[in-house]
């Protein structure tokens, strides 16, 4: 590991800080564990599956509550696989919803395989083009500080492609079964009546 | 107030008046649940995309996903013109499963609008809402089914039942315009009172196939 390269789990600390009413989506895989291992929370939503979907989801999301911030924090395979989503999301232009790609340039649960953006495919290049409000292609820790405040002030959508190690660490479980995954993300944003509508 | 009611009027107003008029579908209230009959359409036609925006409007269905086909068109209209919707647009009809797992997470009932050949693509994406229990309503104009004239129609459309019940969605079938209405509704409350996804398959036979070898001579008519 380059002493220089960005930390994922370090990353996904500083972007989860004092983190507030904050909507958080999870692209399956090591970002589901990332931010678990930023502390589990009622109002996470960890993918087990629906590779692709995760942009979508905080799409559907922001449109539902916009007044909260939305954070979708996913994997550059994840995000290759729906890239779509992000033409969807630039028409729709949610000011709330953030996606944020932590770019190790691999599959990092099958093997290790390359993925296209170690290739040179800019993935923020391509949500720019789309018409994303604000794009950040992030490579140095001085940066990552730049993230969260622009996430705050709620002017997006917001991209940021982050270059980070492809290192493998320890997998931490965030709860496992969706049904009871959702539940809790309804109850925290509407109340206990989510559960008699 | 009622719409319905304004457009009956004769047009002799003001010609300022009829900007303002020209928005009035952005602020229709909820059309009364009753047969309509749309004047463009044949006489015993049912006007079943006004009832089915009426059924949204009603369920609270406030994010419509699609992607476009000739036999949504009209629904599509009357959705985009009501203020009450957002209308998301797609590239690809899976994109819409996550939308609306989204829209139910934030408390937002949603409603996916395709063609039976979008449903192939949605196949991985259905294991979201099976999962995680939650409502999502497709309304699928199908293809590949009754009088067919294209080919490549055929693989999708033929199986677009045997999929979707593979991959855990409850199937209805609507196979004449008053069929239509009914599977709707029955279907808007099997998706959100049971908590699981649920496709209306609206047959070609309600939507009408397209000769193509027609559509190669010049033509009056505005075909959707």
């Amino acid at each position: 590991m380059s002493e220089l390269q960005l930390r994922r789990r370090v990353v996904v600390k500083e972007l989860l800080k004092k983190r507030g009413d904050m909507l958080v989506v999870a692209g399956l895989g090591a970002p589901a564990w990332d931010i678990t291992s930023a502390g589990d929370h009622d109002n996470n939503f960890p993918l087990w599956g629906a590779m692709g979907s995760a942009a979508m989801i905080g799409l559907g999301l922001a449109l539902a509550q916009p007044r909260r911030r939305v954070l979708v924090i996913t994997g550059d395979g994840e995000m290759l696989m729906g890239l779509g989503a992000l033409a969807t999301i630039a028409v729709q232009k949610p000011k709330n919803l953030s996606i944020i790609v932590l770019d190790n340039e691999h599959y990092g649960e099958t093997g290790m395989q390359a993925t296209h953006t170690g290739f040179g495919v800019d993935l923020a290049g391509m949500a720019k083009a789309a018409g994303f409000a604000r794009t950040m292609n992030v490579t140095a820790q001085k940066d990552v500080l730049r993230i969260r405040p622009l996430i705050d002030l709620q002017r997006g959508p917001l991209f940021a492609q982050v270059k980070v190690d492809p290192e493998k660490l320890p997998l931490v479980l965030p709860p496992r079964e969706a049904s009871y995954i959702k539940n809790r993300m309804r109850i925290s944003i509407l109340g206990p009546e989510a559960l008699h509508q | 107030m009622n719409t319905k009611t304004r457009a009956a009027r004769p047009a002799a107003r003001a010609p300022a008046r009829a900007a303002v008029r020209k928005s009035a579908p952005a602020r229709r209230a909820a059309a009364p649940r009753v047969i309509e009959m749309n004047p463009a359409m044949p006489a015993g036609a049912v006007d079943w995309p006004e009832q089915v925006h009426a059924m949204l409007v009603e369920a609270g269905v406030a994010q419509v996903a699609l992607v476009p086909d000739a036999g949504h068109a009209r629904l599509i209209r009357l959705c985009e013109a009501d203020s009450r919707m957002k209308v998301v647009r797609l590239t690809t009809e899976e994109e819409g499963v996550g939308l609306l797992a989204g829209a139910w997470l934030g408390g937002e009932k949603g409603v996916l609008l395709m063609q039976s050949s979008g449903v192939g693509n949605c196949i991985n994406m259905l294991s979201l809402p099976v999962a995680a229990q939650m409502p999502l309503l497709m309304l699928v104009t199908m293809r590949g089914d009754h009088g067919e004239f294209n080919a490549a129609q055929m693989p999708m459309g033929h199986s677009t039942p045997a999929v979707l019940e593979a991959c855990g969605v409850i199937v209805q079938r609507a196979d004449t315009p008053l069929d239509v209405p009914e599977m709707v509704s029955s279907g808007l409350r099997l998706a959100f009172n049971t908590f699981r996804p649920v496709a209306v398959l609206i047959g070609q036979r309600v939507i009408g196939a397209k000769d193509f070898r027609k559509l190669t001579k010049p033509t009056e008519e505005d075909h959707e």
